[in-house]
């Protein structure tokens, strides 16, 4: 019997049981669905097999877009919770489960997804190459994402949720102070998909140095492009830190080791410290990829060049170096004294200059242009405010003084938030609009598109501004209840009414994709948007090798050149194109890696060892394994590119 | 123009939040730290403003003059690569704002880390100790100890000692001045101090898990010649604090408010000087308590 109680929920509530039930109801409805249309065969050959960018694309996003409903709903519970003083909607370990998922799987398994599910779709694209650098490495890491995503997802159903924050400070995450399994999952769910990040990371930093079409050079890169090349190179130096870090912290929990114990010579200040040199530099993961769409999805609705380009991609520059210098200022109140924090506060306050410049940029790319607001263009137009008032917060959140009356606070909480939603969201619901009719062959209801987006910006205001005020007012963040007499009610009551629109916004997202699956046009041509760069000249939906002849490259505008200045872009003639097989080996690796992450949560050493050698035995199937790819003939690019009315031939 | 009132919207909203400024506690200080903080939130409030309008303006004024609406079918937006005036205008501006903030913080953060100027009185030392979701205040001169309140006199430089038995909590007071992280292998010091009487509120900031919400602390400020009467009650009639009755304390959860004479630092001493853990800072003053400064090697109970 022991052995089953260790799977057993310590905090089992109605709701909880109900979830259970409308898992297992899911997951019977998904299988008889899959056998009763007989798309077994079909799932695995195109799709879990597949090593196609776009297909991984494709995955990424519904998987991102699934969390965003996962982490929308822990915060509605939270919103809900607070709206009204001494509240018992949930208790107070409830509380602290719901928040520590909602910040998990919003950073790690719906923003870190949507950034990755845009570049896989656009970069090879946008850089004329017909695939990623290692196409089956991309399969490893999309899978090891999504195993990781789910292994954390059933932490709720089976053995209880992480409760000790998202950034799992020890030793509150230690298991004196925390002793159900919740914490076992972050640390194992966060290491397996943080080991498919930092692939990714290699990978495209391999795709984009070495695969450009002839004629891109470095600085004739879209500015996509260019943030997807920083951000991966902040990824490779970056991640391993968070690698090491949950080792260390997974030792503490499992194998009784003290690094960041109280005693014995441990340092919970080691933790915060290695979470944060991670964990600042992964904020800048997230708004780089998104400040690359802005920089496209404007200068195509400004019908106008981006303005000050190299500005642009200095500023990135700058910003990843400095990314790794602020990290203190998570925790100027640990005691480091007023040099230490003097010194971070000026990098951390520095790191405003090359955000106002890109800012700044985009104001001046409107300026002259032909501005058109499309619902793409909306997001880019509300995110400038937005994020500004999010940016000069945290400003103020760098002056160290100032910030020991800030640190710990809804301030933070309003800062952060109107940093990552105006940055990140919207960011990838510009880039999910923009990008869609490439990707599915048909365009998203610009109304409804639209009216979503002014419900979403508004609503994150009203959600997150109040916050500042009762911020100040003294009101700490990651409190699960509060009295009438604070003053606290009015300003968390318009809160929760923010979180209810934002909802709102978000299912009309959703009802817009089944609206326009529906009803929307089909064959909008190559070119919905009239763009600018690589990834419009393919045709739409975008054929298996992307392009049927490598196109050559004058300008960051390939595609407005050959549409202006009749530059020609696809010289020469097909030839037969390399193509690698797809692989069953990836989905079958993480799968195993999925039980490898469960053996170890819950202690069971044999499936352990045994998980572990399948994986060592995938590694050597993979690297013994003769799979030269295959062609794809002349005759069969032609059909193809007829069909799709693609490159003239 | 559905952009004039977004933005409109927008602005009121700030508006709104700035004039919610009068009763909130952070920018209501009672003491000089406090209102040191005070001072550069609502420098830095103003001057962010400032960036918040001129970006409001700019936006505002491209999207009214280069409508696409507002333009003839055969414009052609020129292609512009940018200026290196204009960029060096807007990329000097920001250097100009960062560079004043920076010596405005690196003031303040000296000032914030040193015991307040101008107060005569020597500084009364509290040792503020956290556990699983309570405070102890122990008053090492007065030899008495408090649980979950704290008594200070008025006029007089406070120096709290922070740590903690457990998990990280944060010690704040938001009326007499910013927080200080309490941790259990290093003390921290925070120097505050109160100028007006009155109560007000403090507690822990740092999550620790199921009661953190309730780990709060009452602090009444009063005249020293109260706070002196005080202690003299207290030492006639409180209890004295055994090692078995604080052991008992550490085991519970939440408390109310108790008072004894004596402290636990008797038998239970702080991590520092030979029973600290590590320092990693120079948040202590030239105080006799923090001689184990120079001390780098660590020490484990
Ligand atoms: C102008 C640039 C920025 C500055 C100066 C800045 C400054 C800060 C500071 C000082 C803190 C710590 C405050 C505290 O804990 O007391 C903070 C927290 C945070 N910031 Fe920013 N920030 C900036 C931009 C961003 C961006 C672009 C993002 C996200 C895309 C972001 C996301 C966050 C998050 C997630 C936290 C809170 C983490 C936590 O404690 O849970 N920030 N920021
Ligand atoms: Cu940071
Ligand atoms: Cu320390």
């Amino acid at each position: 019997m022991e052995f089953f109680e260790r799977f057993a929920i310590p905090h089992p509530s109605p709701a909880i049981y109900a979830s259970m039930v409308a898992i297992g109801i899911t997951v019977i409805a998904i299988i008889a669905g899959l056998t009763y249309f007989k798309k077994w065969g079909y799932l695995w050959r195109e799709w879990l097999t597949t090593v196609d960018h776009k297909r991984i694309g494709i995955m990424y996003l519904i998987s991102a877009l699934l969390m965003l409903f996962r982490g929308g709903v822990d915060a509605i519970m939270m919103r809900a919770q607070l709206a009204v003083p001494e509240n018992t909607v949930l208790d107070a370990q409830h509380y602290n489960e719901v928040f520590t998922t909602h910040g998990v799987v919003m950073i790690m398994f719906m923003a870190m997804p949507f950034i990755i599910a845009l570049m896989n779709y656009v970069v090879p694209l946008q850089i004329g190459a017909r695939d990623v650098a290692f196409p089956r490495l991309n399969a490893l890491s999309f899978w090891l994402f999504f195993m990781g995503a789910m292994l954390f997802n059933i932490s709720f159903v089976i053995g209880g949720s992480p409760d000790a924050g998202w950034t799992s400070y020890f030793p509150l995450a230690g298991t004196e102070f925390s002793k159900s399994v919740g914490t076992n999952y972050y640390m194992i769910a966060l290491q397996i998909a943080g080991l498919g990040t930092l692939m990714t990371g290699i990978n495209f930093i391999a795709t984009i140095l070495k695969m450009r079409a002839p004629g891109m050079t470095l600085m004739k890169m879209p500015m996509f492009t260019w943030s997807a090349l920083i951000t991966n190179v902040i990824i490779v130096f970056a991640f391993p830190v968070l690698t090491v870090a949950l080792a260390m912290g997974t030792m503490d929990r499992l194998f009784a080791t003290n690094f960041f114990t109280s005693d014995n010579g441990g340092m919970d200040m080691l933790w915060a410290n290695l979470f944060w040199v991670w964990g600042h530099p992964e904020v800048y993961i997230l708004i780089l990829p998104a400040f690359g769409i802005y920089s496209e999805v404007i200068s195509t609705f400004a019908r106008r060049n981006l303005y000050g380009y190299k500005s642009m991609v200095w500023s990135m520059v700058i910003i990843s170096l400095l990314s790794f210098t602020v990290w203190v200022h998570h925790f100027y109140t640990m005691g480091q004294g007023a040099l230490v924090n003097s010194i971070f506060s000026i990098t951390t306050m520095a790191i405003a200059v090359p955000t106002g410049v890109k800012i700044f940029n985009w104001l001046l790319t409107l300026w002259k242009g032909k501005i058109e607001v499309t619902t793409p263009m909306l997001y880019s137009l509300l995110f400038i405010p937005i994020f500004t008032i999010g940016g000069v917060t945290g400003v103020m959140l760098g002056m160290s003084a100032a910030d020991y009356q800030y640190h710990n606070t809804m301030f933070l909480v309003a800062h952060f938030h109107l940093v990552i939603i105006p940055g990140v969201v919207f960011a990838m619901l510009a880039g999910l609009t923009f990008y869609w009719p490439k990707m599915f062959g048909f365009m998203l209801n610009e109304k409804i598109g639209k009216i979503s987006a002014w419900i979403i910006a508004i609503s994150t205001l009203v959600a997150f501004m109040p916050m500042f005020i009762s911020g100040l007012d003294g009101q700490a963040r990651r409190m699960y209840t509060y009295s009438e007499s604070t003053g606290f009610t009015i300003w968390n009551m318009i809160s929760f009414v923010g979180a209810i629109g934002l909802a709102i916004g978000f299912i009309l997202i959703v009802y817009n994709i089944y609206y326009s699956i529906r009803y929307a046009p089909r064959n909008v041509g190559s070119d919905p948007w009239n763009a600018r760069s690589l990834e419009w000249a393919t045709p739409s939906p975008v054929p298996e090798y992307n392009f049927a002849i490598v196109p050559n490259v004058k300008s960051s505008q390939a595609l407005w050149d050959a549409k202006k200045h009749g530059h020609e872009l696809f010289k020469g003639k097909i030839e037969k194109i390399h193509m690698p097989n797809n692989s069953g080996v990836p989905f079958i690796m993480a799968s195993i890696f999925f039980i490898w992450g469960f053996s170890f949560i819950f202690a069971m050493w044999i499936p352990l060892i045994l998980s572990t050698i399948a994986i060592f035995a995938c590694m050597a199937y993979q690297s013994f394994e003769k799979d030269d790819g295959r062609y794809i003939s002349v005759e069969e690019v032609k059909e193809t590119e007829e069909k799709l009315g693609g490159t003239k031939i | 123009m559905r952009f004039k009132w977004a933005i409109l919207f927008f602005v009121l909203t700030i508006a709104t939040v700035l004039t919610g400024c009068e009763q909130m506690i952070v920018l209501d200080p009672k003491g000089p730290q406090a209102a040191v903080q005070a001072r550069d939130i609502i420098l830095s409030a103003g001057i962010m403003l400032f960036i918040v309008l001129v970006v409001f303006g700019m936006l505002i004024y491209m999207l009214v003059k280069y409508r696409a609406s507002k333009q003839g079918d055969d414009y052609e937006p020129p292609h512009i690569e940018g200026s290196p005036l204009v960029e060096a205008i807007f990329i000097g501006i920001p250097i100009v704002i960062v560079a004043f903030l920076s010596v405005v913080s690196v003031q303040s953060n000296y000032k914030v880390e040193a015991p307040p100027e101008g107060y005569e009185a020597e500084p009364l030392v509290i040792y503020a100790a956290s556990s699983n979701w309570k405070w102890h205040f122990s008053y090492p001169e007065e030899d008495i100890e408090t649980l979950n309140y704290l008594y200070i006199p008025t006029d007089r430089p406070l120096e709290f000692k922070i740590y903690s038995f457990g998990t990280i909590s944060s010690f704040w007071i938001p009326q007499l001045g910013g927080q200080k992280y309490g941790m259990a292998d290093m003390v921290n010091t925070l120097h505050l101090a109160a100028d007006v009487p009155g109560e007000y509120m403090g507690r822990n900031a740092n999550f620790n898990g199921e009661g953190f919400a309730e780990n709060t602390f009452n602090v009444k400020a009063m005249s020293q010649a109260e706070f002196d009467k005080w202690i003299e009650d207290v030492k006639n009639t409180a209890q004295p604090l055994t090692e078995e009755k604080f052991t008992e304390l550490l085991e519970h959860g939440h408390l109310g408010q108790m008072t004894f004479t004596g402290t636990h630092l008797s038998f239970l001493p702080p991590p520092e000087g030979e029973h600290g853990g590590h320092n990693h800072g120079s948040s202590s003053t030239n105080n006799d308590h923090d001689d184990h400064d120079k001390d780098e090697e660590h020490h484990h109970h």
